[in-house]
């Protein structure tokens, strides 16, 4: 009696988790039940596909996580860019996406003279900012809190935006494990730029490897633990 | 009426088979989206790039975005050699092909930005404009671009008082009793036309009939379409 009780619950946990493919314009519910969630649209009562991905529901919100596209900032995302412009007012900052974003002046934790702009950062510096707000006509950025700021030195490489939470993993298992194995210091940008900074350049390389290697493999289930036995081999080598 | 039975296509196809229809999406790793789709001979890719800023500035709408599709037919791609680079008749097919996809793409969500959409023929046997416009479509979807739906064209011709289906080069240039009438359809699954083209005579009756004929075919291609979808991310698995 326990084993079957056991073996449904096992069976309900792993229909949650199920991911199905979907194209534009398919639809995956139907009625009042369901709510639409990103890369979904309610037509009436069915609620239909508007992005190429993985749908997924999760207590009834029925979303499709993207594999392609560009980044979509949101607010509270940590993000990496270089500076591109000194204004009269704070820097225009690029984030390798196609919108503007702008550090101003008063987003600086230290005391600034309005005169020179350019102690602070000047163009081709990159930093670490979080976005305050997004509007129309562009990105707010913020530099007021820890961990933020410029970078000196290490490795900065760019992966596709949406393969970011595959980097990150489970609350922070892939890259908690990549920080472990290499020594490294690792900061993911949203935007999909990744710092890396450690003693040595073979361990940055490492890294740099690694991260290659879940961005190919992204989307196997299990993929954490394979990671691990790719360090290892790694090492032996 | 014994004409309509005995009736016999130069290349021995039924009066509605298709040619043999391939697709594949993520044939250009370089762009954002890419996508090839065949009739028969014929053959187009098309690759995405974008959504980007809108160079020059003058040109950003802060309204909606903009999709720009470029149609091109490369030199070797008919049996006489066709002078390279742009013509009356490749400009006329790029806007074709924007109009027809612009139902679709949710362009408003991505104001003072331009997605460029690039179609080849690299093997032309008629019907290019309607594989252009389904690997456009195909590519779009593949670059994570939020759409409503996804199109399928096909062209349905007359030859005499014949209807047919998906026509080719010896077929358009069909002489015999009323001659050849050309109509490329693009509809989406649910067969709302996005574009029609009519090069020939034809009645309005027959016109109607042609336009039914087209929303069972389009389905064909359709289906065609989101196998080749579905099936690149089983590969990465």
């Amino acid at each position: 009696m326990v084993l079957q009780l056991q073996r449904k619950l096992k069976k309900m946990t792993k229909n949650k988790i199920e991911r199905k493919i979907v194209i534009p314009g398919e639809i995956i519910a139907k009625g009042e039940d369901y709510l639409p969630g990103e890369g979904t649209e309610k037509r009436g009562d069915e609620i239909i596909t508007t992005r190429y991905g993985l749908a997924e529901e999760s207590n009834r919100l029925m979303k499709v996580i993207a594999l392609s596209g560009i980044y979509q900032p949101r607010r509270g995302n940590v993000v990496i860019g270089r500076v591109e412009n000194v204004t009269f007012y704070g820097w225009n900052i690029d984030l390798d996406s196609p919108e503007y974003a702008f550090l101003p002046l008063q987003e600086v934790p230290t005391y600034v003279n309005k005169d020179r702009l350019n102690d602070i950062f000047e163009i081709g510096d990159v930093i670490i900012a979080k976005i305050i707000g997004v509007t129309n006509r562009g990105i707010d950025l913020t530099i007021k809190s820890r961990g933020l700021g410029k970078i000196d030195e290490g490795i900065i490489i760019k992966i596709n935006s949406n393969k970011v939470p595959r980097i990150i993993g489970k609350e922070g298992s892939m890259i908690n494990l990549m920080k472990n194995e290499s020594g490294c210091h690792i900061t993911v940008g949203q935007n999909g730029l990744i710092w890396i900074q450690g003693d040595k350049i073979e361990d940055e390389l490492l890294v740099k490897k690694a991260i290659m290697f879940v961005n190919e493999k992204s989307f196997t289930s299990g993929l954490t633990k394979e990671m691990k036995e790719w360090f290892n081999k790694e090492k032996q080598k | 009426m014994s004409a309509v039975k005995e009736f016999k296509r130069p290349d021995g196809r039924k009066p509605d088979e298709i040619r043999p229809m391939e697709a594949k999406v993520g044939i250009v790793p370089n762009a954002d989206g890419s996508a090839m789709f065949s009739f028969g001979d014929t053959i187009a890719i098309a690759a995405v790039y974008g959504p980007k800023k809108m160079h020059p500035q003058h040109q950003q709408n802060p309204e909606k975005g903009t999709l720009r599709c470029t149609y091109n037919m490369l030199s070797f791609s008919v049996t006489e050699r066709i002078r390279p680079g742009p013509n009356r008749r490749s400009t006329e097919i790029g806007k074709i092909t924007e109009w027809s996809l612009d139902p679709v793409v949710m362009i408003k969500k991505y104001p003072n930005m331009v997605i460029d959409v690039h179609i080849h023929v690299l093997q032309a046997n008629a019907s290019t404009r309607c594989a252009g416009i389904n690997a456009a479509a195909l590519a779009l979807a593949h670059a994570g671009i939020p759409m409503n739906d996804i199109v399928s064209s096909i062209s349905i011709g007359k030859l005499d008082k014949q209807l047919v289906v998906d026509l080719d080069k010896d077929e358009e240039d069909w002489e015999e009793g009323e001659g050849a009438t050309d109509i490329p359809i693009t509809m989406t699954p649910n067969g709302d036309i996005t574009h029609i083209q009519l090069d020939g005579k034809i009645n309005s009756k027959v016109l109607k009939e042609v336009i039914e004929l087209a929303r069972i075919k389009t389905k064909e291609v359709y289906e065609v379409q989101k196998k080749a979808l579905k099936d690149s991310i089983k590969e990465i698995k």
